[in-house]
């Protein structure tokens, strides 16, 4: 895109033309106490491109990056190897120029990496259909609660109480717009999640019941028993899944009865880069439901030659042909993110993600194993996946803060994540992947070994 | 038994007391292959002029208003296996729904069938 700076010649004839004396005269409209009159207070006005970097460079440094540190932070976003070739691959100018398809079927190339991809994502989770990607996990969570209650025209929603807290949140928010009732509960410090008090809740207004698989503790709940719960009802399951890689080594939420299954795909392809941007997944178990789904389908077809071909198979319900009626509120797929899940996910293969879960399981059990052996620390989960929670006589949130100083990022304290619910306040959500060394470990356990003594 | 024609290219059966509601050949044509309807489920209230069903092709999707004041009876039950009904019979078995009669005096204000032909000739 081409920038046009205009000269002061420009902006005077600009002003004659309409009539306008100055430029005060345009913005007559807006009350004199709006105006900003000189600098913004605390900016500079401007500075060489040199001393810029250099500033820029001194605040980069009170960064603690995932690669600096003895890193052990989940809850949603997690740290693993994501290879060069994807970096690579996505930043070809084909696939990075390619905007949102508006004209699809010019964009073969694109259609396909989406085809390819919604595949992936469908096997994946267990699933039938799978749409073109979505903003992210959170609002993904959203989209699926909004299509349960197109389907069952129902408006009551059960969250379980270990869904995380930013997903229910972003439900919640959203639910004040649609008026459906939000059933939601605190997580409680088992080692097993609550079933029995997530299905009591379940009634028959109830439009789904959505359940976090493995759960914000790290727990692995029995999906089947809620889905027959749910469906004995006529409400829909929805799961939700904030680590894929999980999946290599557990049963997909789609096998297990979930109606809708969501979740972040963060994990495969995309970096943790400081907070984004990140990739929405989502699919349905049952083709009939195909049609209530928000968001983007391709699908493959022949021409008029009978050659190979793809199509946006289905996108009437987003904004572009809906307008003011699209169900989907966000409508954009997260192109360039599910082009490196797709791409990294190829080169794990089948065989590749499996090895990975298991690395993964490993190293965590190693964690779990050496952390519960540190005084003052007790495992609280009987079974997890790749991050577990431990609960620390303390609160894990001075504690996490003050391992930080020691450059040891110890985990996600459920402090953090539920404020205000001081009874889980010496939870601590540690995550392990890949990318943990044995040494990473150490460092952890002694670390709060010493704080703790 | 009279038909009936909105400019919003539905077509109206009325027999008796209640009305049959689709859309028309000329409507069917300009949409293309049709790949879903959703209809109304009986007992909703329809006033003329609003949203009584939507009706998607592969690249659209179109709403359908009540021809006139109303309640939904029965929806087509066939278009939801089979919804390229709409392109093979648009008027006659890919009828959308049945409906109640509000205000018989609604159906004065639309055409019929030589004016409808008239007015899509127009077009």
């Amino acid at each position: 895109m081409r920038y046009l700076p205009l000269t002061d010649t420009d902006r005077l004839a600009m002003l004659a033309r309409i009539g306008a004396p100055d430029i005060d005269a345009l913005f007559a409209d807006v009350p004199e106490e709006a105006r900003l009159s000189g600098p913004i207070p605390g900016l500079p006005m401007h500075a060489s491109e040199m001393a810029v970097e250099k500033h820029m460079r001194q605040l980069s440094k009170k960064n603690l990056a995932a690669a600096d540190a003895a890193f052990f932070l989940g809850a949603g976003a997690y740290r693993h190897h994501v290879p060069a070739t994807v970096d690579h691959i996505i930043q070809r100018g084909e696939f990075l120029t390619a905007y949102t398809p508006y004209q699809p079927e010019i964009a073969q190339g694109t259609l396909q990496m989406l085809f390819e991809f919604q595949s992936q994502v469908a096997r994946l989770y267990g699933c039938a259909v799978a749409n073109a990607s979505m903003y992210d996990g959170s609002t993904a969570c959203w989209e699926a609660v909004a299509m349960a209650g197109r389907v069952t025209k129902r408006k009551r929603v059960v969250l379980s109480g270990a869904l995380h807290p930013h997903y229910a949140e972003v439900v919640r928010t959203m639910a004040k717009f649609t008026e459906d009732e939000i059933a939601g509960a605190s997580p409680a410090l088992q080692s097993q999640p609550d079933n029995a008090g997530l299905i009591a809740r379940i009634d028959d207004q109830t439009s789904c019941v959505v359940v976090q698989y493995p759960d914000i503790l790290g727990r692995i709940p029995d999906l089947a028993e809620i889905a027959e719960a749910a469906h004995a009802k006529g409400a829909l399951l929805i799961a939700v899944n904030t680590e894929p890689v999980a999946l290599g080594a557990i049963k997909s939420p789609g096998e297990l009865g979930a109606d809708i299954v969501v979740g972040e795909g963060q994990s495969i392809g995309v970096g943790l880069q400081f907070g984004g941007p990140y990739l929405g997944l989502f699919a349905v178990r049952d083709p009939k439901h195909v049609r209530q789904m928000p968001g983007r389908l391709c699908g493959e077809t022949v021409d008029a030659e009978g050659k190979r071909g793809f199509v946006l198979t289905l996108s009437t319900r987003e904004q572009h042909i809906r307008r003011e009626k699209a169900t989907s509120n966000i409508c954009t797929n997260s192109g360039l993110c599910a082009l490196a899940f797709s791409v990294h996910m190829t080169l794990l293969g089948e065989k590749g993600l499996r090895q990975l879960a298991a690395e993964n399981h490993r190293l965590a059990c190693a964690a779990a194993d050496r952390l519960a052996k540190v005084p003052g620390v007790k495992l609280l989960n009987d079974s997890f996946f790749n991050e577990f929670t431990v609960l620390i006589d303390g609160d894990a949130r001075a504690i996490v803060r003050q391992l930080t100083e020691q450059n040891v990022l110890a985990g996600v304290s459920l402090g953090r994540l539920f404020p205000g619910h001081s009874e889980l306040a010496n939870g601590l959500l540690v995550a392990v992947t890949e990318t943990t060394t044995e040494e990473d470990i150490e460092t952890l356990a002694s670390a709060l070994e010493e704080v703790l003594a | 038994m009279a038909r009936y024609f909105t400019d919003e290219h539905e077509w109206i059966d009325v027999d008796g007391d209640t009305a049959t509601v689709g859309i028309t050949d000329y409507a069917q044509g300009q949409l293309g292959d049709i790949v879903f309807v959703e209809l109304p489920g009986a007992g909703t209230a329809l006033s003329k002029g609003g949203d009584a069903a939507v009706v998607e092709s592969v690249k659209a999707a179109s709403d359908v208003y009540a021809p006139i004041d109303g309640e939904v009876t029965e929806g087509n039950s066939a278009l939801e296996d089979d919804p390229a009904l709409v392109n093979t019979a648009p008027e006659g078995d890919g009828w959308f729904f049945k409906m109640t009669i509000g205000d018989a005096s609604q159906l004065d204000g639309l055409m019929d069938e030589a004016a409808y032909k008239s007015f899509c000739d127009s077009l």
